[in-house]
This record gives C-alpha cells, structure tokens and sequence, in this order.
C-alpha cells in the first residue's frame, strides 16, 4: 500500500489552536491503522478561521477538512478522508473554497502549499526562476523592472521601491545592504510572519535579487522577538539556500555574493520605524535617526542601505520572473499589484487574503469576514496598525488602494483591518493610542515623548467628566501639535485614531463612570 | 551574581563581540543563558564591547525583551493590542491578574509565573492571544487561561 500524505500546517497561528496535537493524532491513528502516512508540515493557507486546516492529497487533488480538534481524528479516519470522503468537517477540494479561489495570490502563491523547510518543494513550485532572471540581467534592468511594476513599499509608507533601490545603486561605495524590515509590530497584521513560516524563501531570493541589483553583498532581515516560529523557519531555510549555493560567495555560480543572517529585535515597536531599525541592527537604542541623510545613502553602518518591508521583498521574485507589466496589470490608479490584507479582530471568517488594490473594505468585512464574530453589528474598523485611522460604518465602501484611502482620512498602512462591534468605546480606543505611543516612545522628541502621556491624562479627565468641552479641545490641539511637531511617524501619527475617533463617534467622548456607578 | 555566571557571560561576548554591531546579540545570548540580564552582566559586556556602562544599561533598559530580574520557570505574555481587545483582551488581562495574583512585570510568589504584557502576536484573527514560553495559544478564554495555567503547573 502506497503512503497517504497529508498536510498539517505547522504556521503559528494554526498551532494556537491545536495544529500540533492534531498532527500526532493523525500520526497515532495512522500507526494504529497500519497506514502508511506522509505528513507534511506546510504553512497557512491563510484561512484562520479554519485552522487547524486538514488537508488529505486525492487522486483528485487536495482535499480539506477543518477546523479539526484531536477529537475529530478518529471520526475522520472512520469516514474515510484518506478518500476524500465526507465528514461534517469535510470542506471540499481545497482549491475549490470560494475564500480561496477568489483570492489572487502572487506574493503567497506558494504559502500553504508547499512545504517551507524544503527548497525542492520551493524550486518545483517555481521557486528561484525571479533569481536566476535577475542573473542574467544588468542591475540596471532589474532597477528598471522593478520601478516599471510600480511597486511601493508594503511596510506602509508605500514609497515607490525601485527609487529607493536606483539611489543605493547610484551610490560608488564598496560595502552596501539590504536590510528587511520584519518588525511587523502593528495590531492586526501577520502577512510577514506567515510568509516567513509558509513560504521563507519567497523572501529570501527577493532580497537576493535586491543584493544583485544595487551591489550589495550583505543582507539582514531584522525579525521582531515576539516571532519564535518564523525565527526558526528562516533559519532553516537560509541554511538551505547556502547549502544549495543560493546564498553565499557565488550564488548560482555567477561570482556573485550575498550573504544573510536573521538578527532579533528586542521588542520596540519604533524599531518598526526604518531609522530606528537600523539603529537597532547596529546595536543600540532604536532611537529615531533625523533625516536626511537617507538610509539609500547614509543606512546601516552610515553605508547605502535598502530597507523594505517582508510583503516588498516578497513581491520582487515574481516581478522579475513576469516582468514588470504583468504585475502592473493588477491594481487601480497609483496601487499597482497585489497587497496581503489580513482581517482580524471582531470577525466571523479572520485571515489572510490576498487580492488586487481595489476591492472594497465591506466587501473584505462582509464577503471574505462574514461579519463580527460575536454577530453584533461592526461599529468601527481600524485600518493600518495602531497608528491608523478608525473607519465608520458610514464609510465602508471605500476602496483598498493607497490614495483612496488618504482621501477618505484613513491609511493603509501595512494591510491590516482590525474590526470592533458596537460594544467598543471609542474614547478608550483613543485613551490606548496615547498609552500605547507612551509606552513605545523611543524619547527622542517632545511631541512623542510628553505629548502621549498628556494626551491619556486629557483623555481621562474628559471621561470623568471633568471640563468636556475644553478639555476636548485641547485634546485636538495636542494631536496637531505631535502630528506636525514629531520626528517620525509613531508620534506623528498617534493622533490618527485619537482624531477619527473623536470625529466620527464623538458621543463616546463624555462621562461615562458615574452613569455605571448609578446602573 | 555568582561567579559562574560571570563565566558564561565572558564567554558570550568573547564569542560575539566581532560581529558587526554586536550588543543586542550578546543581550540576546545572555538572557537565553540565564533568563535576565542581571546587572553585574553590564559591566563585563561592556568592557569587552569597549562601550560605556551607560551606552549598556541604555540598551537593556529601552528595549521591553529584557528583563533586569529573574523570571519565574514560566513567562505568561497577554497580548493587548487592538485586535485582542476587539475580542476581550482587557477582560482576559483582568482575570489572569486576578488568577496569578500578580500585575505585569511581576513574578508570583512561589516563581513559577512571569506575567508580562506584549503588543501583538501576530495571531490577530484568532484573538484574544498568549504566549507561554515561546508557545503561542489563540482564542485564549479565561477558562482557557486557567486550563493553560493548571496544564504548566503540573
């Protein structure tokens, strides 16, 4: 009898549901049942809701079952899902699942499918073509491909890429970098983490490319501490690639060299902030850099510097494996390509979907998210980590694309959208962004430093009531004040939510502990 | 700090201390070693990184990753970002409080629970979310929260 293989997602969030125990379970009844198994640890598909996502390999392709609990296992070897057979968990050919199939998948084409600590399983699934192009282009061309695709930076500063790479290009020095940003810190984003656990190649060969192309020899992905998993997936798969000779002094035997390591931040959530990154990576204090100089020219170690974010790098192989007009040809006006957007919070169907800039923020809340998970109605949803702005009901049919949300008051930022029911109190919202910059201040400047911990205390006077109205203006005031007066953008844009929730749910922005005391 | 830990954070920094821009790695190294960065580590470390007391002590204190304390055998960290929140986090910080008998940043008096506030897991779809010693949990209830607990305690 041939072995069945089955896949299990190892990607953390599966696991914190139970993927783990699921995956021995299905082991054990398979040696109990004198069933040949090959389990496939692979990452998410994306479908949080779901996890732990089982998915059995048919004659008729992939077939899933979810979300599975120890409990289930013995049920499902009884009703025959080796075969693909029906089970009140069965989900149909995995592919065929219309939260899948409408999705379109560039940057995480291979995430979930393939397994991530295999680079053959990397290679077949089309994995390196980007690369070995790259190779055989001038690093001009590559600039050129990758400013023609009209990608711009997904960390959420959406600065066109192939600028910052021409000017690292342009600059005659011997040592330059290539830095990738994975301290995704913001609430309700998780793109980067489950790319470097489903898919850490991807990554890898697109800042091999951005080293072939500026001249750069050294690389560093500067990954958050609070991502364990994704640690361990990228180390296993840098080893990979230096073993198979994709990294190293000759990559691909072209004499060209790159080399890569992983270095851990420490929890900051300003080390997100690419200044302060990079002075993190050398070792100090993420205390915010005055710019200019820019990193392009003056980055990490003072030489020319690349930083860009996972979802960027991500996005790079299949530019240059396409070229740079067939991923232009997704998106709307100045959003070209595809962008990683993850629904968390309050929702029925939370995960990750990848689609075209362009589709509409209800659709995501309702088609894709079904909704709030607790069945209330969704009340606001905040849009861009915890600098972005809180969105209203009212305004839901805004579309995802870098300048339509900008119009509309909001950010997108890193493509997270976090959704509240209306249970949420919004001047406490307001009251945890100041606590949260407070918290996260580096203490460079001011604004940031002192502006956050006034902003909490007026916040607090104007829930107990005491002097409302004037303390709600000065409360306006000071977010003008670290809007215009910080050095980066934590401070900067703090205000943000505190403004769009003091605009549209004004009504929250009132007394509220003595009418609890009187209930 | 007894003597033997002084060994060992000599031999981390001899080990890293060429690499380029190496503080945080020995910071790192450190804490793995021996659970914090105790405060006699800083002036070994800095010493042989040629850098100040100060420059050290700055380091270990603005990032939260590192603890000056040592930690109970388990870390609890809860997170309270927008999407936890959105999903009952202050409730579930409340009730672990009440349940270890400890604030953030506290350690419970028979050192067998650190608890420890974090901003975003990155498990935001399945929140409210955990991570106990490394292991990430979703949809992390207060039932679930004492199931956990009594599940380490063992």
């Amino acid at each position: 009898m041939t072995a069945v293989t089955i896949y299990v997602p190892r990607d953390a969030a599966a696991l914190s549901v139970g993927a783990e125990e699921v995956a021995a379970a299905i082991s054990n009844e398979c040696s109990a049942r004198g069933i040949e198994l090959k389990l496939i640890r692979n990452g998410s598909r994306g479908a949080c809701w779901l996890e732990p996502l089982v998915e059995v390999v048919t004659p008729g392709g992939r077939v899933a079952y979810g979300p599975v609990t120890v409990g289930d296992v013995a049920s499902l070897f009884d009703a025959d899902f080796l075969n693909g057979k029906g089970h009140q968990l069965f989900l149909g050919p995995t592919d065929e699942i219309p939260w899948f199939k409408s999705q379109q998948r560039l940057t995480f084409a291979r995430v979930g499918i393939v397994d991530p600590a295999s680079l053959a399983d990397f290679v077949a699934n089309g994995g390196y073509q980007g690369l070995r192009r790259a190779l055989s282009m001038t690093p001009q061309d590559i600039v050129q491909a990758v400013l023609d695709s009209g990608l711009r930076g997904r960390g959420g500063a959406a600065f066109p890429t192939g600028i910052k790479w021409k000017t690292v290009l342009e600059q005659a020095v011997e040592q330059k970098y290539v830095t990738c940003n994975a301290d995704e810190g913001d609430s309700g984003t998780f793109s980067d983490r489950m790319l470097m656990e489903g898919d850490p190649l991807c990554l890898i060969e697109g800042m091999t490319i951005a080293g072939i192309a500026v001249g750069a020899t050294q690389g560093y992905i500067y990954l958050r501490a609070e991502y364990p998993h994704a640690y361990r997936a990228l180390n296993t798969a840098i080893a990979a690639a230096y073993q198979a000779r994709y990294l190293g002094s000759d990559v691909l035997g072209s004499g060209k060299r790159f080399d890569l390591e992983v270095r851990l931040g420490a929890g900051a959530y300003v080390c997100g902030e690419e200044t302060s990154m990079l002075q993190s990576l050398e070792g100090k204090r993420g205390e915010v850099r005055v710019r200019p100089p820019l990193p392009a020219i003056n980055g990490l170690f003072m030489k020319p510097t690349i930083v860009n974010n996972v979802m960027t790098f991500g996005s790079v192989p299949t530019i240059i494996q396409h070229g740079a007009e067939f991923y232009k040809n997704f998106g709307m006006g100045r959003s070209r390509g595809t962008l990683p957007l993850q629904l968390a919070g309050n929702i029925k169907r939370g995960g990750l979907i990848e689609r075209a800039f362009g589709v509409s923020l209800r659709e995501l809340l309702y088609d894709y998210g079904g909704g709030s998970a607790t069945g209330r109605p969704i009340r606001a949803v905040q849009v861009g980590g915890p600098l972005g702005a809180f969105i209203p009901a009212s305004q839901f049919d805004v579309l995802i694309d870098y300048e339509a949300l900008t119009a509309s008051g909001a950010l997108l930022g890193h493509g997270g959208i976090v959704a509240f029911d209306d249970t949420v109190d919004m001047a406490e919202m307001a009251r945890y962004a100041m606590e949260f910059c407070a918290v996260e201040s580096c203490g460079k400047c001011t604004p940031c430093r002192i502006g956050s911990t006034r902003g909490v205390e007026v916040i607090d006077k104007i829930m107990k009531g005491i002097d409302g109205e004037r303390n709600l203006a000065l409360l306006e005031d000071l977010c003008d004040t670290m809007l215009v007066g910080s050095l980066c953008g934590l401070g900067g844009m703090t205000p943000f939510p505190v403004q769009s929730a003091i605009k549209h749910f004004r009504e929250d922005f009132r007394a509220k502990a003595p009418l609890k005391r009187a209930g | 700090m007894p003597p033997e830990q002084g060994e060992i954070v000599r031999r981390i920094v001899a080990d890293l201390k060429d690499r380029p821009g190496p503080l945080i790695e020995v910071l790192h190294a450190v804490q793995g070693a021996l659970g914090y960065v105790p405060a006699d580590a800083v002036p070994i470390v800095a010493e042989a990184l040629n850098l100040s007391r100060a420059e050290v002590h700055g380091v270990v204190t603005f990032y939260h990753f590192f603890r000056e304390t040592p930690p109970g055998k388990h870390t609890v960290h809860i997170c309270r970002a927008e999407a936890c929140q959105s999903m009952g986090a202050n409730a579930l910080v409340a009730h672990a409080k009440k349940r270890l008998g400890v604030d953030f940043h506290e350690t419970t008096p028979d050192g067998v629970f650190s608890l420890e506030q974090v901003f975003c897991l990155g498990n935001c779809a399945l929140s409210p979310a955990a991570m106990i010693d490394g292991d990430l949990y979703g949809r992390v209830t207060p039932e679930r929260f004492d199931q956990l607990v009594a599940e380490k305690k063992q």
